[in-house]
């Protein structure tokens, strides 16, 4: 507590951690390139250098408030320094801006440019170095690097991974994995976090637009999109909507007029997942075997859980995510000539996540042998083909998703915050759908941006503990303490991003530092808007099971983790 | 693939020490001083014994210029190159060694992996200058031609 003179402004202090978060408080948009609120200090870039009332200068990232502190932070000494860390970032920098797949988005073009450098006055000592597009996720261009950390910090402090780190020193020095490794050979699982921390092109989405452009444009193919839930609250960002907003209804027309055949609902399959995953949490608890069930639906969490807890693999559900469970269920509902028309089906799943497109490779993402799924387009790339197709978002009409699959429950939709999938089984698994039973669900402590929630799940009486986790440090933590026997649940969901889907590592940036909070309350909305709250409510999802489902349950709907892949 | 006795030596050395990240320094040199240089897959190993991932053992044996990754040869050689050496001529010595040896640039060990040449920054012997190391001995105010003396006196004790 205190107050600090800032630029001659006093300005009131709490408990932010530094002056920097003071400063930016007194509306101050300071530059930093290597700070981020939810990551280590680092203290690396110096942007963020200010100056007290006696010409000392200091990083304000790395610098406790104090009361009666003088700061300044625009002093033509400062400015000039600015500029000049930000040419010699550029002076060993791939410079191809308009060709960067960042440009536009790029922080580093955004401070030169705000700082006022028009050339370099250094020699370009750039050094090549090879491009890593092994990752189905993500792609590392270490020409675009600046050093600032924000990846290694997020892989390492937020998702324990840990796939990437410094290496070498002094000019030599790169972010790598070991021995310069491809990622596709490390840990890597592909959450994309890394891409949303940083402020360059020098990790990016690994983008699949091309090949959808085309289907696009064939007549011989019909082209079929889900949507998942997280999307609809983050495509608003791009524009300039207001954060959070569920624009669902936009996304499906603007689809439609791009192409798309038939727009459909993620929230969709999320409701098989929850019948398929609440019914196999009821057999586990009734044989006792396998438990505590972690959830599956994340890929990021998957591929952790294989790597460093191979142990723990037969703990994980068999249910496929909801992604997998449209694909597999669109592919057989396509099988019949009265629906594909004589035509090639090309499976697009539009996702908030990087991580999907490397779950969309592996052997149980296939039915027969072949794919269920043939594209996973993040949301980012969602938005990047909507500017390319020149449609004005802000003004398109809505439109409702298609049938047969184009209906979740609210069950569905809330997947995409965590503790989605926990509160939408345990909606499953209430005797009862009154108001008040689902009000007490909603208030048992599910809903929340905390990385650790626990909870208690209540079926027939009988009470059994649960834990919503998200971000896989948090998860990593949470496993350690159930192996040392501090803490046991039955039913654990894990996401690998913090908050969930709606933090996806395929999401547009912008909001996340935000907290995710609107796209959250976005998605509950959404939920309050549907009349069906019970995956198992869901009129469509009855029909299937009668139908095109009957003696192809499991086939369809489940998968095996006993082969860790690759 | 490194043969099993590398991994054993390694448990060994590994059971010299806590198993704990701040192990990897002194791990490492151990292993370093065995071979005169660290076998990678000996790193990733160390890293999964002592709990760390890979990427960070590789990011602090990468950081330092002691640990190598390539085999070294019997015989290390340190040309200092600090101020005080590279002004009374150091690089001279150096080019020399490297003509003697037949490394071009780039390449550091010689063929018959009885060389290594390096540089180093300082050794911390200004006032006997120019100055290099052979292993651990120290070698003063050296000229090229007592560098190639040094070289053949090596080969001829080799060849014995």
């Amino acid at each position: 507590m205190g107050f600090m003179t800032i630029d001659g402004k006093q300005v009131e202090f709490t408990d932010e951690p530094n002056v920097l978060s003071v400063i930016r408080k007194a509306d101050i948009d300071i530059p930093t390139l290597c700070y981020h609120s939810e990551l280590s200090v680092y203290g690396a870039c110096r942007l963020c250098t200010v100056e007290n009332e006696k010409g000392k200068t200091f990083a304000s990232c790395s610098e406790k408030p104090k009361d009666g502190m003088v700061v300044y932070t625009n002093t033509p000494r400062l400015m000039k320094y600015r500029k000049m860390i930000l040419e010699l970032l550029l002076a060993a920098h791939d410079r191809d801006c308009t060709t960067c797949i960042k440009s536009g988005e790029c922080h580093l073009q955004e401070l030169a440019h705000r700082m006022g450098v028009t050339t370099v006055p250094y020699k370009n000592r750039m050094t090549h170095h090879e491009i890593d597009a092994s990752s189905p996720s993500i792609i590392r261009n270490p020409n675009k690097c600046i050093l600032c950390g924000d990846c290694v910090r997020m892989c390492d402090n937020v998702q324990a991974v840990n796939a990437i780190d410094f290496t070498s020193r002094g000019t030599s020095a790169t972010v790598a994995p070991a021995f310069n490794k491809l990622l596709n050979t490390t840990d890597c699982v592909g959450c994309g976090q890394c891409r949303v921390v940083c402020p360059t092109g020098a990790i990016s989405i690994n983008t699949n637009m091309d090949p959808v452009w085309e289907a696009l444009a064939d007549p011989d193919t019909k082209v079929i999109a889900q949507i998942a839930p997280a999307v609809r609250v983050a495509v608003g960002d791009a524009f300039d909507l207001p954060q959070g907003e569920n624009v669902m209804g936009k996304i499906v027309n603007v689809l439609h007029r791009m192409g798309f055949d038939e727009v459909f609902d993620t929230a969709y399959g999320a409701d098989l997942t929850v019948i398929e995953e609440s019914e196999e949490f009821l057999q586990r608890l009734a044989s006792g075997e396998n438990l505590p069930l972690f959830t599956s639906c994340c890929p990021g969490w998957v591929s952790y859980c294989e790597h460093r807890h191979p142990e723990l693999a037969k703990h994980l559900s068999t249910t496929r995510s909801p992604m997998q469970m449209f694909g597999a269920v669109a592919r057989e509902y396509y099988k019949d000539p009265a629906n594909n028309e004589g035509k090639k089906i090309l499976s697009v799943a539009i996702m908030p996540c990087t991580a999907k497109k490397g779950e969309i490779l592996r052997d149980e993402s296939k039915t027969d042998g072949i794919a269920d799924i043939d594209y996973v387009l993040t949301t980012s790339e969602l938005i990047t083909m909507i500017k390319r197709s020149g449609l004005m978002f802000e003004d398109v009409e809505l439109e409702s998703s298609d049938m047969p699959f184009g209906i979740g429950s609210g069950a569905g939709v809330i997947f995409g915050a965590s503790g989605g999938v926990t509160e939408a089984v345990m909606r499953r698994l209430a005797d009862k759908h009154s108001r008040s039973e689902m009000e007490t669900i909603r208030n048992s402590g599910v809903r929340g941006g905390e990385g650790i929630k626990e909870i208690v799940i209540t079926y027939q009486d009988k009470e059994y503990k649960a834990a919503v986790v998200s971000g896989l440090a948090n998860a990593e933590k949470l496993i350690q303490q159930i192996e040392s026997g501090e803490c046991n649940y039955d039913f654990i969901e894990v996401m690998a991003c913090r908050r969930g889907c709606i933090m996806g590592g395929g999401q547009p940036v912008d909001a996340h530092s935000a907290g995710g909070e609107a796209r959250a309350k976005g998605l509950y909305a959404a939920d309050v808007n549907t009349q069906i709250k019970k995956s198992n409510e869901n009129p469509l999802v009855q029909s299937l099971y009668d139908g095109l489902l009957k003696g192809k349950e499991h086939k369809l709907l489940h998968r095996n983790f006993n082969k860790p892949s690759q | 693939m490194l043969d099993e006795s590398f991994y054993q030596k390694a448990d060994e050395i590994i059971a010299n020490h806590t198993k704990e990240e701040r192990s990897l320094i002194p791990i490492i040199q151990d292993i370093q001083a065995e071979y005169r240089y660290l076998p990678p897959e000996l790193l990733t190993y160390v890293a999964k014994e002592i709990g760390i991932t890979d990427a960070r053992a590789y990011s602090v044996a990468s950081f330092y210029e002691n640990f190598s990754f390539e085999p070294k040869g019997k015989y290390i050689l340190k040309v200092c190159d600090g101020t005080a050496c590279h002004v009374r001529k150091s690089t001279p010595i150096m080019e020399r060694l490297r003509s003697d040896l037949g490394l071009e640039e780039g390449r550091q060990t010689t063929d018959d992996m009885l060389f290594t040449l390096e540089t180093v920054s300082c050794l911390g012997a200004c006032g006997l200058a120019p100055v290099m190391m052979v292993n651990d001995e120290v070698h003063s105010t050296m000229t090229p031609d007592k560098a190639t003396e040094l070289i053949n006196k090596i080969r001829g004790e080799e060849n014995e």
